[in-house]
């Protein structure tokens, strides 16, 4: 038997990828399909799901009530995004024109806060953006600075400071690789040609470096689309993306159905931004 | 005399001198855009260390407020010693954390092995799969294997083991959950190393007449260790930090760190929390110099291997 795996390397193929495979179909695939299914069924009087055909949930998901939480989370996660990008591209810029031992240095600091756990991150901006008993506020108020507390927590701006803070070495490693990666002659080329230095950047630096921008722009839209922990701690207990929407539904208000249908929905959107970069960066390639 | 004001004489312009490309102008406005570059770095890495720096210092304030310093006391960590509860969380997050890297590290090496050493037909398909568990964002995942372990009847509740009289709580749902995200990052990082390896000493080691077994185990695997170390490290790291996927798919009572550490902070806020996190980061930080030195040491041909 083993000589006839010997001569079928296919078959070896397949023996290495067959736990995994296994293992993925039932419990990631098949999940996958029994939510997509869920979001189909009706809720049941207990709070149990019936099977039906019911595209009634979707129906839901486009209900103003909940559709404007679906885009107030995208406006978040393009917000975050946005900013990501302000803050991280010249940081990255900084960081790649160092010296390479200096790089090392900073990444590794980059990379410190970035490893510490995201529910920690999350609690330290907590404890300093609270209205009335938040680090911040309390300071500037015993300083002097200012009379009423300033709007800090439970708001938009407190979820995307604190994704912001979450992602962007997110941002940063992926345009920092873009920029070293760089071809330094082609810089020196451009000046010989007498381009200024805005027109460097312009003509040579921003093309070449807009793949790097773009991965990291992914990587920061996606998990902060799919973002709980953030609007949970830092929106001040008001439901205000979708993450906790889905959490609601399965946890407290038992319409397991519906948020099968926001986590279909929130799914969808995620694959479709990734099929999408994929091919655009097959055919660049190409 | 007279009083014509004539231009002064001037050199000619730099510009038409060979050579000189750049009129003062531009040199300062590079050297401005330079200081304001490192300024913006500086704020940056300011505005990265801040809040944890404050939550450490917090972490050792007197007064259970964590709007003022009031004095320094370590008494936070002395009331942590006494939570049971946050005691049994760590125990909790260590097992599930050990058991589930041991699993995922060999299911996502062996994957590896055969995305990028085999041709198969539904290799395409095999990437997706692979892919997808990263991509996903945790809350989807989360619901996904919640519904299911509860439509299969899989359930949640941990099981009892009996060991030499120790009881212990194998919460076989948050495992499976875990295996399941870091089956994908293993097979990536294993993956990325072995695309990188060279090859000819495997062929070197075949003519001079090693079976294909002994091919792997004494030249492959050695060169594939220091990304299967840096696999079960990352896996590692992903099981102690995850919160969102083990939130729900844990059953009733059963803590891991973080879990716990959410409950309390939806509590209310304390020093405590802030102990608890201070140690979290520190164990993190030392995970990841560990992870380091195993990389270096690991990082060696299978040459020296052997001696």
């Amino acid at each position: 038997m083993i000589t006839a795996l010997r001569k079928r390397p296919e078959l070896q193929g397949w023996l290495f990828a067959f736990p995994a495979a296994a293992f993925l179909l039932v419990f990631f695939l098949v999940p996958f399909f029994i939510v997509v299914g869920y979001s189909f069924a009706e809720r049941g009087t207990y709070g149990g799901v019936v099977w039906s055909f019911n595209p009634g949930n979707y129906a839901r998901v486009f209900d103003p009530l909940y559709f404007n939480t679906f885009l107030r989370s995208v406006y978040i996660a393009g917000a975050t995004t946005v900013i990501c990008f302000l803050l991280g591209y010249p940081l990255a810029y900084f960081i790649a024109m160092r010296s390479p031992e200096r790089r090392n240095t900073l990444l590794l600091a980059l990379m410190i806060p970035f490893w510490t756990n995201f529910l920690i991150r999350t609690y330290a901006w907590l404890t300093l953006l609270r209205t009335n008993t938040g680090l911040i506020n309390v300071t500037l108020l015993n300083l002097g600075l200012i009379s009423e507390p300033l709007p800090l927590f439970g708001n938009d701006f407190a979820i995307i400071l604190g994704l912001v803070y979450g992602w962007l070495p997110d941002m940063v490693l992926p345009c920092f690789a873009a920029i070293t990666r760089l071809d330094r002659s082609l810089l020196e080329a451009a000046s010989d040609l007498y381009a200024r230095g805005s027109q460097v950047f312009t003509r040579v630096v921003w093309p070449l470096t807009l793949p790097g921008v773009v991965a990291g722009s992914i990587l920061v839209f996606i998990p902060s689309l799919g973002a709980f922990i953030t609007p949970a701690l830092l929106g001040g207990g008001r439901s205000l993306m979708i993450g906790n929407v889905i959490n609601n539904q399965f946890l407290a208000a038992h319409d397991w159905p519906f948020g099968a249908a926001l986590s279909t929905g929130m799914i969808s959107i995620m694959l479709v931004i990734t099929l999408i970069y994929f091919r655009t960066v097959r055919e660049e390639a190409s | 005399m007279a009083t014509v004001t004539s231009p002064p004489t001037t050199a000619p312009p730099e510009t038409l001198r060979e050579g000189v490309t750049f009129p003062q102008w531009d040199k300062i406005k590079a050297r401005i855009g330079d200081y304001l570059l490192m300024l913006h770095g500086l704020l940056m890495y300011g505005f990265l260390y801040l809040p944890i720096v404050i939550l450490v210092v917090f972490s050792f304030n007197k007064s259970k407020f964590l709007s003022e310093f009031t004095g320094f006391s370590i008494s936070w960590y002395g009331e942590l010693l006494r939570d049971q509860q946050t005691i049994i969380a760590v125990w909790n997050s260590l097992f599930v954390a050990l058991v589930s890297t041991i699993i995922s590290t060999v299911i996502g090496t062996l994957a590896a092995i055969a995305m990028e050493r085999y041709t198969f037909r539904g290799k395409l398909a095999m990437d997706a799969l692979l892919y997808l568990p990263v991509i996903i964002p945790d809350i989807a995942m989360a619901i996904m294997l919640l519904v299911f372990f509860n439509l299969s009847g899989i359930g949640f509740t941990p099981w009892e083991l009996r060991i030499a009289g120790l009881r212990l709580a194998v919460p076989y749902s948050v495992i499976i959950a875990h295996v399941s995200f870091n089956i994908s990052f293993v097979a990536i990082i294993v993956r990325a190393r072995l695309a990188g390896m060279d090859r000819t000493l495997e062929e070197a080691a075949q003519d001079l007449y090693a079976n294909p077994w002994r091919t792997f185990y004494r030249v492959t695997l050695p060169m594939m260790m220091p990304g299967i170390i840096a696999g079960a490290f990352l896996a590692f790291t992903l099981s102690l930090d995850d919160f969102v996927i083990t939130f729900f798919t844990s059953g009733a009572g059963f803590n891991t760190l973080t879990v716990r550490v959410f409950g309390l902070v939806k509590k209310g806020v304390t020093p405590k929390i802030n102990a608890i996190s201070t140690i979290m980061l520190f164990a993190t930080l030392g995970l990841v110099a560990l992870s380091r030195l195993f990389q270096k040491g690991g990082d060696r041909s299978p040459v020296e291997l052997e001696i």
